[in-house]
C-alpha cells in the first residue's frame, strides 16, 4: 500500500468526531506548534518543499515568509475551499470525512504565520460541509483549541467559515478576498500582494486545504521527512480526483512520482477504463489545463516514462505536456467528442468570467459560440483559424489566470485534435444526425466516422 | 437586475435574526460587509429560496450598507434567486465529467417527465429544472443538487424515486 498522509485515517468510524479524532492523535501537531516559535514553523515548511496543493504549484514555505509581519497590522490566514475547477473535488472530501485535519493545520498555520483571525472560504455549493464544519469548530472552541490563551500558551485565535455563493472565479485569491469583504468576486491587480495588502489590506496569506492539511504532519515528522517522500521538487503525496470514463473515480492519495500508468492502470487506483474501451485522451489536472492526446500521456515526447510530479507531467511545455495542477484527472474513452469537451468548457469559463478584463469578458464569450457553431454541424473552414486567433488574444492579457485557462484547453485541443475540428467542419451532416436519446448516454458523443 | 412584478413577503424572524447576529460577530464590528454572503443566503433559506428587491433592501438595512451593494453581489453570484423557482430546484451539472457520464440525457429525461424546460418551474411551482456548472462532485456523476444536498450516480430510476419523494414530502432542502 502507498503511503498516506492525508487519508491516512479516514477509514476510523467517527474520525469526524472531535473525541474520536482526539483519541487518534489529533491537535499532537498544534501542542508541539505552540511550543516552536513561529518562525521555526514556517522554516520546516519551507524544507519540506511541499508546493500549493490549488493548482499554480508555489512552494508554501516561501509564500509564508513573504507575510509582512513588520508593519504591526493584524494578519490573517484563509483557506481557500472554493474547489471549483472543473475535475477537482479532492478539498471536499477531506473537509467531509476529516474535517479537524483542516482545522488542526489551521491553527498551526495562523500561530506560524502570528494570524488571529483566520477564516475557510467554502464554495456555497458545498453547504452541507459548511456545516460540518461550524459543528468541528464549535467542538475545537469548547476543547481549547481555539480562542484566547489555546492551551494556556497565551496565543489567541479566531477561526470562522465564510461561504460563498456560486462563482469559480473566488478561487482566485485576489477575488476570494473580495468575496470575503462582501462584494463581487473580481480579483485586484497584483502588486501589492495578497501577503502585504490583502483582507480589509491587511497582511493576508490564502492557502488551499489540502496545502493546509499537510501542516499538522510537516510539524510533527518535520520538513526534511516531507522532502523524503516523492522525487525531485515533487515531494510529499498528492491528493488526485479522478472521474471521466475511467474504471474506479474517486479521491486518492499518491506519492508524486508514481507513474501514470500505474496511476490509470493498477487495481489499487483508477483500475484502468470503464467497460474496457480504448483511452483517448486526458486531463492530468483540472479543465485549465492542456489535454494529453493518447500517445503522449504514459510517455514524454522523449519516450521517458510521464510520472504524476509537477515536472513530468509539464515536461514538453504545453507543445506535448501539460500540468498537474490541482490533480483533477479526467479520464476520456474513445466516445468522447474533444469539440463539444472543449465547447462545454468554453461555456463554463464564459459563465465564470468575472467581467473585468474585455479579453476575457468578451473572448471566452467568442470561444464558446464559434465552437457550438462547430460542434452543430455549422462550423466553416475559418472557425479554426479564428478560435486559435481568440484564445491567442486572451492569454496573458487579462488581471487574474482565468483568462488563461479558458485559453489554454481550447489551444490544446485544437493542437492535438484538428482533424476532429475538421471532420465537424467538413462533415455536417453526419454530425447533426448523430443520436440523442438513446440507451447508451455517451453515444451522443460519438463520432460516427 | 431582473425586476419581477412577484410581491414576496417578508418575515425577519427572531430565529433568522439570531442567525444573523451570530454571522455578524465572525468579522470585526467594522467590517459589517463581510457577512453579506452568509447572511444572503440563510435569509434567503428564510424565505422561499429567492431574493426579491424588497427583501435585499432589508438586507442593506440591517448591515448597514447602499441597496446597490447588496444588488451589486446578488447579480454577480449564481446561488442568490431573483425571482421563485421551484419548491425542489433539480440543478443539474453539465460540465464536461458529468457530460461524459450522461448529465445532459438525465437533464433531457427530468424536463420530458415534468414537462418542462430549463429553467422553468411546473404549473404548481413544485420543480424546476437548471443547468449549473461544476459541483466539484466530477467523480460521482451524473449528480445534481437539490437545496443543500447532492444526489450522485444518477439514474433514471433514481430521478423517478427522488421525485415521488419530493411530492411525499420526504425531502429535505437544508
Amino acid at each position: 500500500m502507498a503511503r498516506k498522509i492525508l487519508l491516512e485515517k479516514t477509514g476510523i468510524e467517527g474520525i469526524r468526531n472531535y473525541d474520536v479524532y482526539r483519541k487518534n492523535g489529533g491537535y499532537a501537531s498544534v501542542e508541539k506548534a505552540l511550543k516552536m516559535t513561529p518562525d521555526e514553523i514556517v522554516e520546516e515548511v519551507k524544507k519540506s518543499g511541499m508546493r500549493g496543493r490549488g493548482g499554480a504549484g508555489f512552494p508554501m514555505g516561501m509564500k509564508w515568509s513573504f507575510i509582512d509581519k513588520k508593519s504591526g497590522k493584524p494578519r490573517h490566514l484563509v483557506c481557500n475551499a472554493d474547489e471549483s475547477e472543473p475535475g477537482t473535488f479532492k478539498d471536499r472530501y477531506l473537509m467531509e470525512y476529516i474535517p479537524h485535519l483542516l482545522i488542526e493545520g489551521m491553527i498551526a498555520s495562523s500561530y506560524a504565520l502570528e494570524a488571529n483571525l483566520s477564516y475557510i472560504y467554502i464554495r456555497g455549493e458545498y453547504m452541507w460541509i459548511f456545516k460540518i464544519l461550524e459543528k468541528a469548530i464549535k467542538e475545537a472552541y469548547a476543547n481549547g483549541w481555539l480562542g484566547k490563551n489555546i492551551q494556556g500558551s497565551g496565543y489567541n485565535l479566531d477561526l470562522y467559515v465564510h461561504c460563498g455563493a456560486g462563482a469559480y472565479i473566488c478561487g482566485e485569491e485576489t477575488a476570494l478576498i473580495e468575496s470575503l469583504e462582501g462584494k463581487r468576486g473580481n480579483p485586484r491587480m497584483k502588486p501589492p500582494f495578497p501577503a502585504v495588502s490583502g483582507l480589509w489590506a491587511e497582511p493576508t496569506v490564502v492557502n488551499n486545504v489540502e496545502s493546509i492539511s499537510n501542516v499538522p504532519w510537516i510539524i510533527l515528522n518535520s520538513g526534511d521527512e516531507y522532502a523524503k517522500i516523492g522525487i525531485g521538487r515533487s515531494t510529499g503525496t498528492k491528493l488526485i480526483s479522478a472521474s471521466g470514463h475511467c474504471k474506479n473515480p474517486g479521491v486518492y492519495e499518491i506519492e508524486l512520482g508514481l507513474s501514470v500508468d500505474e496511476f490509470m492502470n493498477s487495481d489499487e487506483y483508477l483500475g484502468g477504463m470503464m467497460n474496457d474501451r480504448p483511452l483517448k485522451a486526458l486531463i492530468p489536472g483540472g479543465s485549465s489545463v492542456p489535454i494529453l492526446p493518447e500517445h503522449l500521456i504514459f510517455k514524454t515526447a522523449n519516450g521517458e516514462d510521464r510520472l504524476m510530479t509537477y515536472e513530468s507531467l509539464s515536461d514538453g511545455g504545453f507543445q506535448t505536456g501539460s500540468m498537474l495542477g490541482s490533480g483533477g484527472f479526467i479520464v476520456y474513452n474513445d466516445t468522447s467528442c474533444i469539440v463539444r469537451n472543449t465547447w462545454n468548457f468554453s461555456r463554463f469559463y464564459h459563465h465564470e468570467s468575472c467581467g473585468q478584463c474585455s479579453p476575457c469578458r468578451e473572448g471566452t464569450g467568442w470561444m464558446e459560440k464559434v465552437l457550438h457553431r462547430i460542434e452543430t454541424g455549422h462550423g466553416t473552414e475559418e472557425d479554426i483559424e479564428l478560435l486559435w486567433s481568440i484564445q491567442s488574444k486572451i492569454e496573458g492579457n487579462t488581471i487574474c489566470p482565468l483568462g488563461d485557462a479558458a485559453a489554454w484547453p481550447v489551444a490544446a485541443a485544437i493542437r492535438h485534435f484538428r482533424e476532429e475540428f475538421e471532420y465537424h467542419i467538413r462533415f455536417p451532416e453526419k454530425i447533426k444526425n448523430r443520436d440523442h436519446f438513446v440507451d447508451e448516454p455517451m453515444s451522443r458523443l460519438v463520432v460516427k466516422s | 437586475m431582473e425586476r419581477t412584478t412577484i410581491k414576496q413577503e417578508i418575515n425577519i424572524s427572531e430565529s433568522l435574526m439570531e442567525r444573523i447576529n451570530e454571522l455578524l460577530s465572525h468579522y470585526p464590528s467594522d467590517k459589517k460587509k463581510s457577512a453579506l454572503l452568509p447572511v444572503l443566503h440563510a435569509v434567503q433559506d428564510a424565505h422561499d429560496h429567492w431574493l426579491s428587491v424588497e427583501l435585499m433592501d432589508k438586507v442593506a438595512e440591517i448591515l448597514e450598507i447602499q441597496p446597490i451593494e447588496v444588488y451589486e453581489v446578488v447579480t454577480f453570484y449564481t446561488m442568490y434567486a431573483q425571482k421563485p423557482r421551484g419548491k425542489y430546484p433539480l440543478e443539474f451539472c453539465r460540465t464536461s465529467c458529468c457530460m461524459l457520464r450522461g448529465a445532459e440525457d438525465m437533464m433531457d429525461y427530468t424536463c420530458n417527465k415534468l414537462g418542462i424546460k430549463e429553467n422553468e418551474v411546473t404549473p404548481d411551482g413544485m420543480f424546476s429544472v437548471h443547468g449549473v456548472e461544476c459541483l466539484g462532485a466530477c467523480g460521482y456523476a451524473p449528480m445534481l443538487q437539490l437545496g443543500d444536498f447532492n444526489h450522485e450516480h444518477l439514474t433514471k430510476e433514481k430521478i423517478d424515486q427522488l421525485i415521488e419523494d419530493c411530492r411525499a414530502g420526504k425531502i429535505d432542502l437544508v
